[in-house]
């Protein structure tokens, strides 16, 4: 069965790394937080100035001065910092930031992403992720494999503008874990239950699949 | 000291006129100076650019200067949660220039710092770089962008004193510190303004000689976008 995006959320979390600074984009990726191991330190960076984001605060104890990126009530937690945004993108420029999760419409298989527009209907803007997908040495991207119509988002070439060119390595859909390079998706994992042939025929793009693909989320 | 106070709203924002260009910090709905837009929008001027992270909502913030279609170009990084905003781009009453978020902070910083122009990656090889000078460092490509010009510098501040020193709060400093000494002229409004000398040298975040205008703000709302708790049955946010 596909994951859900609590599921998602809980296998990206596989990847974040103890001692890791990590910045995550609206959606998906913000649930990863409530999946890091425990034993292991990581601090959350939020591009509109703070790093050492806590939890969402508990009712009645929200700050309109302390928010995320997608403009939710946050708290900070101990050993947490507050900056401008010019020093917030240094850090993301600079490489400071080890690892960046976000969402996106459509990935092509030269790791070409785009998530910021589609043209005539929707123009929100790009915020933050052209500067992290231009500047991240890891990014994951968080979404599902197909769109509400049923199409691919997995391509052979994006079809909307793009954020970022050449730059996604690893996606964590509802259907798989896919590593992006050799200009193909390489199929590292499948959801429970789902089938290869499934996962094939929801890939527009070119799909290896190696001989053995085990299962995500194994305890 | 050189005193910068200015008696209030009105004689802070003397001298904005029509068609000028204004940088207005915030993000979101967070650490905008809510005076300042006030004032402008009592004011009435218009065809105005403004450079703002956000273009508000679709009743506060810079939304409010959207209504009276006091704007004509707005350029900013992310404007969603605004309906008027998103007509008036669509029907093409407003012009928009959407722009990577650190490279519009960057824009400021640079303006504030007497760089004219710098390289940075985010954006080559897609709608942003195009026709932008492009070069090669280090292996990759990177596109070069240009500091902001602009007339007048609106932000907002916690506390600040007639010096012009300020002190931010929480993640409302976002673009404020950027924004100030980027334009031809600063106003800063401040929750909290303290007689000079009460305020530690050492936790200033910008000193005063980046701002021409301070004044104490009055009826700040600081209205939040999105109110998110955690639920005391589930625990985790």
């Amino acid at each position: 069965m596909a994951l859900d995006k609590f599921q998602i959320a809980e296998r990206i979390a596989q990847e974040v790394k103890d001692g890791y600074y990590v910045n995550l984009g609206i959606g998906i990726p913000t649930l990863v937080a409530n999946f890091v191991r425990e034993d292991i330190s990581v601090e959350f960076q939020s591009e509109n100035g703070i790093l050492g984001m806590g939890p969402f605060p508990w009712e009645g104890e929200e700050d309109a001065d302390l928010i995320n990126a997608g403009k939710q009530t946050i708290t900070a937690l101990p050993g947490a910092a507050f900056f401008d945004s010019a020093t917030s993108f240094s850090m993301i420029r600079g490489r400071h930031v080890d690892l960046t999760i976000l969402g996106a419409m459509e990935v092509a298989q030269n790791g070409d992403i785009a998530n910021w527009k589609i043209p005539g209907k929707m123009v929100k803007g790009m915020g933050g992720a052209m500067d992290l997908v231009a500047s991240a040495d890891r990014i994951i991207v968080a979404m599902t494999h197909t769109n509400k119509a049923g199409d691919s988002k997995l391509l052979s070439s994006c079809t909307l503008p793009l954020t970022g060119v050449g730059c996604v390595k690893k996606i964590v859909t509802d259907l798989a874990v896919l590593e992006v390079r050799d200009n193909a998706f390489h199929l590292l994992e499948r959801a429970p239950g789902v089938t290869i042939q499934e996962i094939q025929e929801a890939t527009q793009g070119t799909l290896v699949i190696p001989n053995e693909v085990p299962e995500m989320l194994k305890k | 000291m050189i005193n910068k106070t200015v008696k209030n709203v009105a004689e802070a924002c003397a001298g904005v006129e029509s068609g000028m260009t204004l940088m207005l910090g915030g993000f979101g709905l967070c650490g905008i100076p809510e005076c300042a837009i006030g004032e402008l929008q009592r004011l009435g001027v218009n065809q105005l650019t403004c450079i703002s992270n956000n273009a508000g909502v679709d009743d506060f913030g810079l939304g409010l200067l959207l209504q009276t279609r006091q704007i004509k170009t707005m350029i900013a990084s992310y404007v969603g949660e605004n309906a008027e905003f998103e007509r008036q781009m669509l029907s093409g009453e407003l012009e928009v220039q959407l722009i990577p978020q650190g490279t519009l902070a960057q824009r400021c910083q640079a303006a504030q710092s007497g760089i004219p122009a710098f390289y940075t990656p985010a954006g080559y090889g897609t709608e942003v770089g195009e026709g932008k000078e492009s070069r090669e460092f280090n292996g990759k490509m990177h596109l070069l962008e240009h500091a902001f010009e602009a007339d007048f510098s609106f932000v907002k501040a916690w506390k600040g004193d007639a010096a012009g020193n300020l002190i931010f709060k929480g993640t409302a400093r976002n673009f404020n510190p950027n924004m100030c000494g980027a334009a031809k002229i600063t106003v800063a409004e401040v929750e909290e303004l303290v007689p000079v000398g009460t305020l530690d040298p050492n936790q200033i975040h910008i000193p005063g000689i980046f701002v021409q205008r301070i004044f104490q703000g009055t009826d700040y709302q600081k209205r939040i976008e999105q109110r998110t708790v955690r639920s005391k049955q589930h625990g985790a946010g």
